[in-house]
């Protein structure tokens, strides 16, 4: 099974990455599932939701207490204790931020998961250039896909088509493929070039 | 179909598919994504002909169901928590004037203090009521048990509850074999009442009845829920041909014909102890679980025969009865009444705190191990209880417990995992 | 099974009747009249409910052929008319409960819409039920304009389980709960609860008050307002003989003094506008009306309250000036 982790705010589309990850590897046959965590919605509010990824059905409905990927599409949280809790067999990061990895306070995070496996990436730039909205999920979620190996980018592509109509599909389609090529260009600082599945439970 | 999606949408289909003719709709989280999609529905013409009507509460979106259905319609509801009991006058009302109405509880806490994520409390409140309850263990079966649900409500002329974990399962998204319109129809007939109010052949509905009858007519509502015991099975058999896969039914066990002990318990959290149950088998320990599907009527006999070879129990709870314990397991002892087994109660999930494989695994085990007492909690903060009780030792307005807690918790160092 | 019309209640020698043409004749005259509130009930002498009742469905009856169910809401008519294992009604009748009936009728008309049935549904209830318990529901039938005539049989307190104290008690009644002991025996002077003012703040198409004291205008009242679709209201006020400690035989007399005093307005509403009133062309001081009743015997005689007789006077007063009931023309014309 492969668990991952998504942290953000309130109206950035953590719910969303969430379900889109599970989306597609339902395509891909597999059993997923998704959820947020449960709070009074209000924008900008800390939000973190969950996703399983098995070949098996996927019985146990906790939080993901100890993800294999953790995406963090606010850079503020980096410090936040719900974020830093159980990160032991964490094999990725990724961080929305421009920041360069060093210039990123985040001293407790880079020490429990180790500077190779954080992955800076410029997600709300890209967001708000080929967007229009500060809404970075879906390219956080392909930089993870490509990262991971976990999703291929025409299946990503079908997700968000189900999911999202006409211009608003487009532009994230378009959005999604910039940080694909980011990855496989190898233009982001840091991090693993491919992170292998486990079967962990 | 195959279809990945959020459980509350799957429930939504389900019900579409059972063409409800009036759908009453008051909102409270977590069920409100159900009557949001069929709004949508019904405004679109999708579902049609379909009256929707948004009520001014809970109460009135009941009651305007038993309207409904002594008119002859098929009437659909949801709701959770404070909204169950606000309708809770009307409950017994349309239990007892033989209604074959269909609501989806999405199980929820209930205040104060208020608490909007799951547990069983609300619909354990209303255990006895006259409804039908049947509890899903995952959103297929939620999807399946609404088609059940109008099937046996009908047939029997009962009202059915669903039980559906708020947020664990109707928030989640997850795989559902959606079935076709074409196979509801033909699982699902038309409506035909027992009664029905008819220029055409009037009777009057809802007298008073005194001591004369009274008795009589509350054991013909218990008889119906005996019936049930008998229908529940045969509808799942049938669900079973049509569908191809299990759903419904009384109970299900899992690993549990040579199982020295039995975990039992309710919904969702079902899916866990499974997962534990795989891992302590693979360690050598016979034990295995049993799933209660109808907890009204309570099947005394299937239960007793499931457990009869068990050693002990150990009954699972998402509600606290307060100056009791577990519910759940006093009915299980009722079940098992005259043999010798240990039954523990022990009690998880309240208000929505996770539910971790880690902890229940090491609960089994203890359980296992005779080493539970009659009532325990699962990942139960007793420092932050102790200094609570320590605050009301020594001084008198020592203030609202709950805010001290939340202050407490939130201050403390908790191995707890991210909410 | 409907049982056959007796002859001797018919009103066949009702004085108005006979002389008037078919056309104009009430319901109730009519050996045709569907009886839908049969006798053998057990409502108490001179209950004015069961009266109002009676004209008010016989006339909804023949409005709508007889296509048409009720929903009642707990209290005297529902009891009364129901004791087990017996029934008094002819017509689709549903008891359910205390504070729902509005709510229920909502669910009944929109279940004989989706079934494409004509049926037209009318909800019943005291004024616990409507003014009280059932308001909030009341309030949101009216807002959503269901299909549902709400009459409402005012007759001042909770009567069926021993005349405690409504929203519409009026000031210094005694009821069980209102003792009429004490400095300021009895009801206090509220605010009061205007519901027919409310409904007609909802803008539903009819509102309107009648009496038992004319019942040809109550008959009225119920045809126009089945000539309307969409939430309509009725307030029925209805002498309890019980409750008032009035005497049985002089219900209607009762009901009579309360509507020409003024303390019982007649009108009609459409959409939120009065469109009409019954005016009143002699009026009585509030004594006449208020000495028949025990439940205001302690305003009056030598530890009486003169001050609190004129504060409802005032009352009166206001109402009549509010709804313009002095019949000026009558009373020039006949020189009254």
């Amino acid at each position: 099974m492969y668990q991952v982790r998504f942290h953000g705010r309130g109206g950035q589309g953590v719910v969303t990455a969430a379900e889109l990850l599970s989306v597609a590897a339902f395509m891909d046959g597999r059993h997923a599932q998704a959820f947020p965590s449960f709070g009074s919605e209000r924008m900008g509010a800390p939000v973190a939701a969950f996703c399983r990824i098995s070949d098996k059905p996927i019985r146990i409905r906790e939080p993901v207490a100890a993800p294999d990927a953790l995406i963090v599409q606010d850079a503020s949280l980096v410090r936040n204790p719900d974020l830093l809790a159980g990160l032991d067999v964490t094999k990725v990061v990724l961080v929305n931020t421009t920041l360069a990895i060093h210039e990123l306070r985040a001293e407790q995070l880079k020490t429990r998961v180790g500077l190779g496996k954080i992955v800076i990436l410029p997600a709300t730039e890209i967001a708000m250039e080929l967007i229009g909205r500060n809404v970075p999920n879906v390219i956080m979620l392909s930089a993870f896909c490509a990262i991971s190996g976990l999703i291929a980018f025409d299946t990503l592509t079908k997700a968000i088509e189900s999911k999202f109509k006409g211009k608003i599909a487009q532009s994230n389609i378009a959005a999604a493929e910039k940080a694909w090529w980011l990855v496989q260009d190898q233009r982001l600082p840091a991090g693993p070039s491919r992170v292998t599945e486990t079967t962990h439970a | 179909m195959l279809k990945q999606l959020e459980g509350s949408h799957a429930v939504a289909e389900a019900i579409a598919m059972c063409r409800p003719q009036v759908i009453s709709c008051y909102p409270i989280t977590p069920q409100t994504h159900i009557v949001e999609a069929l709004s949508g529905w019904v405004k679109s013409g999708r579902l049609s002909p379909c009256e929707y009507l948004t009520v001014e509460s809970e109460f009135a979106a009941l009651s305007a169901l038993i309207g409904a259905s002594a008119m002859g319609a098929r009437t659909y509801t949801a709701t959770s928590s404070q909204g169950l009991l606000y309708m809770a006058e009307a409950l017994w009302n349309a239990s007892g004037l033989g209604l074959p109405i269909v609501m989806t509880d999405g199980n929820r806490a209930i205040g104060g203090p208020i608490n909007i994520w799951n547990d069983h409390s609300d619909t354990m409140a209303m255990r006895d009521c006259g409804w039908i309850q049947l509890h899903a263990e995952s959103n297929q079966e939620a999807t399946d048990l609404h088609i059940q649900a109008f099937k046996l409500a009908e047939e029997i002329s009962m009202p059915v509850m669903v039980c559906v974990d708020g947020f664990i399962l109707t928030h989640a998204y997850e795989r559902v074999d959606m079935p076709s319109q074409k196979e509801v129809d033909e699982f699902l007939p038309a409506y035909e009442p027992r009664q029905i109010l008819d220029p055409a052949d009037p009777i009057s509905i809802g007298a008073m009845v005194g001591p004369e009858a009274y008795m009589e007519v509350r054991y013909l509502l218990h008889n119906r829920h005996l019936q049930a015991l008998d229908v529940i099975p045969r509808i799942s058999d049938e669900f079973r041909n049509k569908f191809g896969r299990e759903a419904g039914g009384l109970v299900r066990t899992y690993r549990a014909e040579d199982a020295e002990t039995i975990v039992v318990a309710l919904g969702s959290v079902n899916g866990t102890i499974q997962d534990s149950i795989d891992d302590l088998r693979d360690a050598g320990h016979p034990i295995g679980s049993m799933s209660i599907c109808s907890f009204r009527p309570f099947p005394l006999k299937a239960i007793r025969t499931a457990l009869q070879n068990a050693k002990r129990v150990i009954v699972i709870e998402k509600n606290l009865a307060p100056g009791l314990g577990g519910i759940l397991a006093s009915n299980i002892r009722m079940a098992l009444r005259g043999m010798t087994k240990t039954v523990s109660t022990v009690i998880c999930g309240l208000g929505g705190r996770a539910i971790m494989k880690k902890s229940v695994t090491e609960c089994l085990l203890k359980g296992h191990r005779d080493q539970l007492e009659d009532l325990s909690f699962i990942d139960m903060n007793w420092p932050a209880i102790e200094r609570e009780l320590e605050r009301e030792k020594t001084t008198r307005r020592s203030g609202p417990m709950a805010e001290h807690l939340m202050f407490d918790v939130t201050k403390d160092v908790m191995p707890e995992p991210v909410s | 099974m409907t049982e056959h019309v007796k002859f001797y209640q018919t009103g066949t020698f009702t004085v108005g009747n006979r002389l008037l043409d078919e056309a104009r004749r009430t319901v109730q005259s009519l050996m045709t009249r569907a009886n839908s509130l049969n006798s053998g009930h057990r409502a108490c002498q001179g209950c004015g409910e069961a009266l109002g009742a009676r004209y008010a469905v016989d006339t909804a009856v023949r409005e709508t052929g007889g296509k048409m169910a009720i929903v009642n809401a707990t209290g005297c008519l529902e009891v009364f008319s129901t004791p087990y294992p017996q029934s008094s009604w002819q017509v689709p009748w549903l008891h359910s409960l205390f504070g729902n009936a509005p709510a229920v009728a909502s669910g009944m008309a929109a279940a004989a819409k989706v079934m494409g049935k004509d049926i037209r549904i009318i909800a019943q209830g005291g004024d616990g039920a409507t003014v009280d318990i059932g308001f909030g529901c009341l309030s949101g039938m009216f807002e959503r304009n269901d299909d549902v005539l709400y009459i409402c049989y005012d007759n001042e307190a909770y009567m069926n389980t021993g005349v405690q104290r409504s929203g519409s008690t009026p000031a210094r009644a005694t009821t069980a709960t209102t003792p009429g002991v004490g400095e300021q025996p009895g009801n206090k002077f509220g605010i009061g609860k205007n519901v027919p003012r409310i409904a007609m703040a909802h803008g539903i198409p009819y509102v309107a008050t009648a009496s038992v004291a004319d019942l040809r205008d109550l008959e009225r009242k119920v045809t126009r307002a089945m000539s309307f679709s969409g939430a309509r209201y009725l307030h029925v006020h209805v002498p309890c003989p019980l409750g008032w400690g009035s005497d049985p035989a002089e219900t209607l007399k009762v009901a009579r003094l309360a509507v020409e005093s003024g303390l019982f307005p007649l009108f009609e509403a459409e959409y939120g506008k009065v469109v009409g009133r019954r005016k009143i062309r002699r009026r009585v001081p509030v004594d006449d009306y208020l000495k028949m009743q025990k439940r205001f015997a302690h305003l009056f005689g030598a530890k009486g309250d003169p001050a609190a007789v004129a504060r409802i006077q005032g009352i009166a007063d206001a109402n009549i000036s509010e709804y313009q009931l002095d019949d000026i023309e009558a009373v020039k014309l006949l020189n009254i």
